[in-house]
């Protein structure tokens, strides 16, 4: 039983964390434009600034 | 966000199709100095833009942002409305709460399920697991429970009852219990049935809350769309571009040919005609000279004019509109939402079930309070409306995802419920059942050249109708010609070109010297084209029926649907577009207030009345009807009065918006079935005491998961084609 002891602390652990690292990309915005962050991706960073060349 | 709230503008950006248009606007937008920062969120269809100068910027910089994105491609414009805030943190308050539920839900299940299936499991493991699981769910409960306890709270002391009364007391009381049986020692304990139902509830009223608020974001962008600006014309003869909130009263305003006149006003210099049919639903256009009125949202078709201000006076059609759309608006209000009604009974019934049982218990089988107490608990647990908190939210949002690819845009949030049960459609003409603008009708003895020469003049003009000319080349599939040089317009009179050493000219009468003895004059616009050795070809426009209005008619009658047309045009033009359509029921010469009192009326007979209309007139028509849908072309504030906006040039649209209006309610209704079959099983076993949390759990997650499915059966339904039915 003393497996459990460890055992149940860490799913509460990698739980937790997944929890957090979620709430953490809620509040940073990841989620307001979830149609754009899809073509975001496809973008390479210095696109814009070739653009801006042109 | 790192955006600041002051130095942030927002505007509504239109024509955002590709993906690499989120590039090409950041990218357009950054390179200017004043703009420290620019974000597009595709999904709302605005653009933040930062300013560089944090502390001040002027308004004309909100006409630099847009003219830039004029330049790429993109009509913007300046969001009207503050973005609403409260919606935005309610949604992500929600979203808090559902990531706590669902982590305090799996880890719990975990524990639960090996306490349920783990035989060999010693006692003390037991009670180790139960306290385990009652930390994490206690706090895991208070925190995302939250909104349910607020709303419950709030009706109990307006002394009613909501849906979210018996959730709370469920899932305190089943906590409470709970907790007691964890302390005694003894029993069941039911930690996982109570975090369950908060996750499966609070899945519901995200996607309710969301889908108000996009319908709401979806009304503040039409808001938006109304023009914005006025060339206001100085004392010394120069011309600035002013936000129309800058525009004052006895003002001098150009307005430019084929431009809309942005607010109401006097002509004061010049001579045109007016294109009036957003207001009146006349279509022929109204000559203006000096000390005519004109009204915002008409379009002027002929040379510029000069127009004096005189917006405020507070008795202008438009405000006469205004107010009566807003007292019909007043009388729709009272509607009650399908699931608001399913609630008042429910919940009612749910406490007088809890009741009984507890009574019963107590007094007839006497087995003492604190057993009676947790059968009765049970029984508010396992009745505990899991799925009817999904039944409408989840409809709701799959009919929306159709609607949308159908081409409808829903506005308000309840409007797909009242579609449902409407019984009579009234049309408007111009603008509704036709397309509202000029389009070609005939094109004379006109060869192909020509008519390359002719589109590749009218593709440098803004005028309307050298748009619908080369509207009509392109459907025609004429390309332009090559080499014709030296494009010239000469505003409100026509265009200039010149094409293997010819000229060519593409205008009005005046413009190709043809006199109006010289063929018929009609009541129909027209353009000529004069070429070498004075060959002449005349072009005809015609505001056109919509290509499938019939159709759409015809399939309303089939389906034992009043049709009626309601006109401001004249008599005759109503009545032969009556005919043709073989709709008995019309009428013509009718004012905006009669409009409105026409509906009122119907609406007395006991009608149900879905209005379809676009124009100014319809507007107050459009508040007073049940339900009410306009064309994306529609004066704004009928946009704003509708329920729904539709896109694309046809009407079937509105067949298809009618039928998963139809089947979402038939959705919703097999959903209250469910879940009242649910219970039907359930409720008895509950009340009876055996009530296992295993079973509990299977339920409650077994009734959400039927109706998501059932929901999801409006993705099969078939849009309609009215092209393949004539096949």
């Amino acid at each position: 039983m003393n497996v459990l002891a460890f055992l149940i602390p860490v799913a509460l652990l990698m739980g937790l964390g997944g929890l957090i690292s979620f709430l953490w990309s809620l509040k940073s915005g990841q989620f307001d434009d979830l149609q754009g962050a899809t073509y975001r991706a496809l973008f390479e960073e210095d696109d814009i600034e070739r653009d801006k060349s042109e | 966000m790192s955006l600041e709230q002051n130095s942030v503008e927002q505007f509504v950006v239109e024509g955002l199709s590709c993906p690499s248009c989120i590039r090409k606007v950041e990218g357009a937008l950054k390179e200017n100095p004043k703009v420290g920062d620019a974000r597009l969120n595709l999904s709302t269809q605005r653009l933040s833009v930062e300013w560089a100068n944090d502390n001040h910027h002027d308004p004309d910089d909100s006409l630099l942002i847009i003219d830039i994105l004029k330049k790429i491609g993109f009509n913007a414009y300046p969001l009207r409305e503050k973005k609403n805030t409260s919606d935005e943190t309610e949604l992500k308050g929600l979203l808090r709460a559902i990531a706590v539920a669902g982590f305090a839900a799996a880890n719990v299940m975990l524990l639960s399920v090996s306490d349920w299936f783990g035989a060999d499991m010693g006692e003390s493991t037991r009670q180790l697991f139960k306290w385990v699981s009652a930390l994490i769910v206690l706090p895991a409960a208070a925190y995302a429970g939250l909104p349910f306890y607020r709303s419950a709270w709030s009706a109990l002391r307006h002394k009613r009852l909501n849906m979210e009364v018996p959730i709370s007391v469920a899932v305190i009381l089943a906590c409470g219990m709970s907790l007691a049986q964890a302390i005694s020692g003894s029993g069941e304990t039911y930690f996982d049935a109570a975090i369950m139902l908060l996750f499966f509830l609070l899945i519901g009223r995200y996607l309710d809350r969301k889908m108000r608020a996009s319908a709401k974001s979806t009304a503040q962008n039409l808001v938006s769309h109304q023009s914005f600006f006025a060339n206001v014309l100085n004392r010394d003869g120069s011309i600035t571009k002013t936000m129309l909130e800058h525009v004052k009263i006895g003002d001098s305003i150009i307005v430019g040919s084929g431009e809309r006149v942005p607010i109401d006003g006097c002509v004061i210099m010049g001579k045109s005609q007016i294109d009036a049919s957003l207001i009146t639903g006349e279509t022929t256009p109204e000559e203006v000279c000096i000390g005519s009125k004109v009204y915002a949202g008409t379009i002027n078709l002929g040379q510029p004019i000069d127009v004096k201000v005189e917006h405020s006076s507070g008795n202008t059609t438009l405000d006469e509109i205004i107010h009566l759309m807003e007292n019909a608006e007043q009388n729709r209000a009272k509607y009650v939402r399908l699931a608001d009604k399913a609630a008042g009974i429910y919940a009612p019934l749910v406490h007088l079930m809890a009741l009984l049982t507890f009574l019963a218990w107590f007094f007839i089988a006497g087995i003492g309070w604190q057993s009676s107490l947790i059968t009765a608990i049970s029984v508010l647990i396992i009745t505990c409306p899991c799925a009817l908190g999904l039944a409408v939210p989840v409809v709701q949002v799959v009919a929306s995802g159709r609607l949308f690819k159908a081409g409808v845009l829903l506005k308000s949030p309840d409007g797909l419920e009242r579609l449902a049960e409407i019984d009579t459609v009234v049309f408007d003409k111009t603008g509704s059942l036709t397309l509202g603008t000029p389009q070609v009708d005939s094109f004379g003895t006109a060869m192909v050249k020509e008519l390359q020469i002719a589109m590749t003049m009218a593709s440098r003009s803004a005028h309307p109708l050298s748009r619908a000319f080369v509207a009509f080349c392109e459907a025609k599939k004429i390309s332009s010609a090559e080499k014709v040089e030296e494009i010239e317009e000469e505003a409100g009179l026509g265009l200039r070109a010149i094409h293997e050493g010819c000229e060519y000219r593409l205008g009005n009468r005046k413009w190709c010297n043809i006199g109006d003895d010289h063929d018929q004059v009609s009541n129909h616009s027209e353009i000529w084209l004069v070429g070498p050795n004075n060959r002449t070809v005349k072009f005809t426009f015609k505001d056109k029926l919509r290509s499938d209005a019939r159709e759409t008619i015809d399939w309303f009658k089939q389906n034992n649907l009043d049709v009626i047309i309601l006109s401001g045009d004249r008599l005759p033009v109503v009545m032969e577009l009556a005919d043709h359509l073989k709709v008995e029921h019309y009428f013509g010469e009718i004012k905006p207030q009669d409009k409105a009192k026409k509906i009122e009326e119907l609406k007395q007979q006991g009608h149900k009345i879905l209005m379809v209309g676009d124009g100014l007139n319809d507007a107050p028509a459009l508040a007073a009807a049940n339900v009410s849908i306009s064309p994306s072309t529609a004066a704004d504030i009928s946009q704003t009065a509708s329920d729904f906006v539709f896109l694309p040039q046809g009407l079937s649209s509105l067949v298809d918006a009618y039928k998963i209006s139809q089947k979402s309610r038939r959705l919703v209704f097999t959903n209250f079935g469910f879940a009242a079959l649910y219970n039907l099983i359930a409720v008895p076993f509950a009340a009876l005491g055996f009530l296992t949390p295993l079973a509990a759990a299977l339920a409650m997650s077994g009734s959400s998961i039927v109706v998501i499915l059932n929901a999801m059966r409006l993705n099969l339904a078939n849009p309609v084609d009215f092209g393949r039915i004539k096949k």
